[in-house]
């Protein structure tokens, strides 16, 4: 039996693409169980497909020391939707570095509900946006400390850029707190490109769209330092900004 | 090679050059002086075609020499050499015509007085890909990463800077003096025609000052070079010697002089000299 369609009154629909997301929603309506055990670690890169519409919904359970780290790339031409819902038991580690990276009338979104269940878990997220044109990226991200989920170290940091007037970004990091002894910092900033670092580059030969592309390489060339094999990513987004900057 | 005209230009609407003259020809080093406000930051700014400083009148003419051995190439014949004298005139550039990329293909070199900060992108890339952008614009054949790095690495030792410094990004967690020898050891790898620097000698300490001079005369003292040495003190012209000193107040050039007028300046002050 499928899941019921959702609707835009649910929060973490509130930016969604349903029309694109309607034709395939049976496809994706059940989301993906992975589970790291005791102490296991495991990383995954998520490299974006061709497709108009490309969606994950994902569920990931860290048990106790458990550790998981993601590279997620949403770069869909129509709608991308990568969804994580994360449990974390005792001493567990979760690592979330994603981007999107959105041209035209594309909407692109990563919606996070990281679970702090046990003690002394860290999460870190991290999210780079870059739109164009009238294109949107969202990151929605909660966190949630149980209550007895003291020392939790929570963090969250989205960063977009907006390259054209009608490109939206949406950030909205979320904290539900239960806990009394935990560490939980977002920081959310929406910008354009900086004037005399684009002058800078100007001045030492590159043209206008070259120094626009190196400066958005920059702007998300460090979310893939910390991955074993981060080359495929760090060069799947760079052809994305290629795109992005025209 | 360097022909500034009645220049005028605005900030935000605001008049900061009302009529700058100066003509720097080609082997010279030429000092502007001046106390804070009086446009000097500004005359490099419009020179290298920053956004918003906006030209009201006047002109500027950049006319690179050519250098008969440049970009590796076979050496020009002393025939091609003469043509080439007489096509001169066709180099003369409206260097206003043109944006900043343009300008720096042509030769011109901004040494910014606070260089910027680019996160992200090491000097490394950011360098091999202007340098390369510049050569494309110029049809001149493109350096291999390892060319680019043999070629960083020695400009880097012969300012006395440590080459790991290249592959951190721009500037970043640079001490002052560390970005102003970073200007250098770009400008060293660009080889520029021109340089505007731009107080390059604030910030120093000794030591620094002193191989930033040394680099100033080893990259740009040349016969086919000029430079334009923007700058507050007399301190750095002790290492650099200037051809001419020209003192700038209120956007206009009130006097031009020999090395001794930079002397005379720092003994009476701005006020006494510019009367």
């Amino acid at each position: 039996m499928t899941a019921p369609f959702p609707t835009r009154k649910q929060e973490e629909w509130r930016y969604a693409d349903l029309d694109a997301l309607q034709p395939v929603w049976e496809q994706f309506a059940e989301p993906l169980t992975l589970t790291a055990g005791p102490g296991e670690s495991f990383e995954e890169v998520w490299l974006p497909t061709a497709d108009d519409v490309q969606i994950r919904r994902v569920q990931l359970a860290l048990e106790a020391n458990a550790k998981g780290r993601l590279f997620v790339l949403n770069t869909a031409p129509v709608y991308g939707r990568i969804e994580l819902e994360v449990s974390l038991a005792q001493g567990a580690e979760f690592e979330l570095f994603g981007a999107n990276i959105g041209t035209g009338l594309s909407t692109n979104e990563i919606v996070t509900h990281v679970r702090h269940v046990g003690e002394s878990g860290r999460s870190r997220q991290v999210i780079r946006s870059v739109l164009n044109g009238k294109a949107t990226g969202s990151y929605l991200g909660k966190v949630e400390v149980a209550r007895g989920a003291q020392k939790t170290d929570a963090e969250q940091s989205v960063k977009a850029m907006l390259l054209d007037r009608g490109a939206t970004a949406n950030a909205k990091p979320e904290l539900e707190i239960f806990a009394d002894d935990v560490k939980c910092a977002h920081g959310a900033t929406v910008g354009e490109l900086d004037a005399m670092q684009l002058f800078y580059a100007e001045s030492r030969g590159l043209p206008p769209a070259s120094a626009r592309a190196l400066l958005l390489e920059g702007f998300v060339a460090g979310l893939w330092d910390s991955a074993t094999d981060g080359e495929a990513i760090a060069e799947a987004a760079r052809n994305a900004l290629r795109k992005v900057v025209g | 090679m360097l022909e500034i005209t009645n220049l005028h230009a605005t900030v935000a609407d605001k008049p900061i050059l009302n009529g700058v003259s100066l003509h720097v020809p080609a082997g010279e080093v030429h000092a502007i002086m001046g106390p804070n406000g009086s446009g000097k930051s500004t005359l490099a700014y419009v020179l290298a075609g920053r956004p918003g400083y906006e030209v009201t009148e006047g002109s500027v003419t950049f006319i690179p020499t050519r250098h008969p051995r440049e970009s590796g190439g076979p050496a020009f014949s002393a025939d091609q050499e003469q043509r080439d004298s007489r096509l001169r005139g066709n180099d003369d550039r409206d260097l206003l015509a043109m944006e900043p990329h343009e300008r720096a293909a042509a030769g011109l070199f901004l040494g910014f007085q606070y260089p910027v900060e680019i996160p992200g992108v090491s000097y490394l890339q950011f360098l091999r890909e202007s340098l390369n952008a510049q050569r494309r614009a110029r049809g001149e054949a493109e350096l291999s990463g390892a060319e680019f790095i043999k070629l960083a690495k020695s400009q880097a030792a012969l300012l006395g800077m440590d080459a790991e410094m290249l592959k951190r990004p721009v500037n970043v967690g640079f001490s002052g003096g560390e970005k102003k020898r970073a200007e250098m050891v770009q400008m060293g790898i660009m080889q520029p025609k021109f340089a505007v620097l731009d107080e390059t000698d604030s910030g120093l300490d000794i030591d620094a000052l002193k191989a930033v001079g040394a680099g100033i005369n080893r990259i740009m003292r040349a016969p086919d070079k000029g430079v334009l040495l923007i700058t507050h003190y007399q301190r750095l012209l002790d290492y650099v010697e200037p051809d001419r000193v020209h003192v700038l107040v209120g956007g206009r050039i009130e006097r031009s002089g020999g090395p001794e007028l930079a002397r005379d300046l720092e003994r009476e002050g701005y006020a006494e000299a510019a009367a």
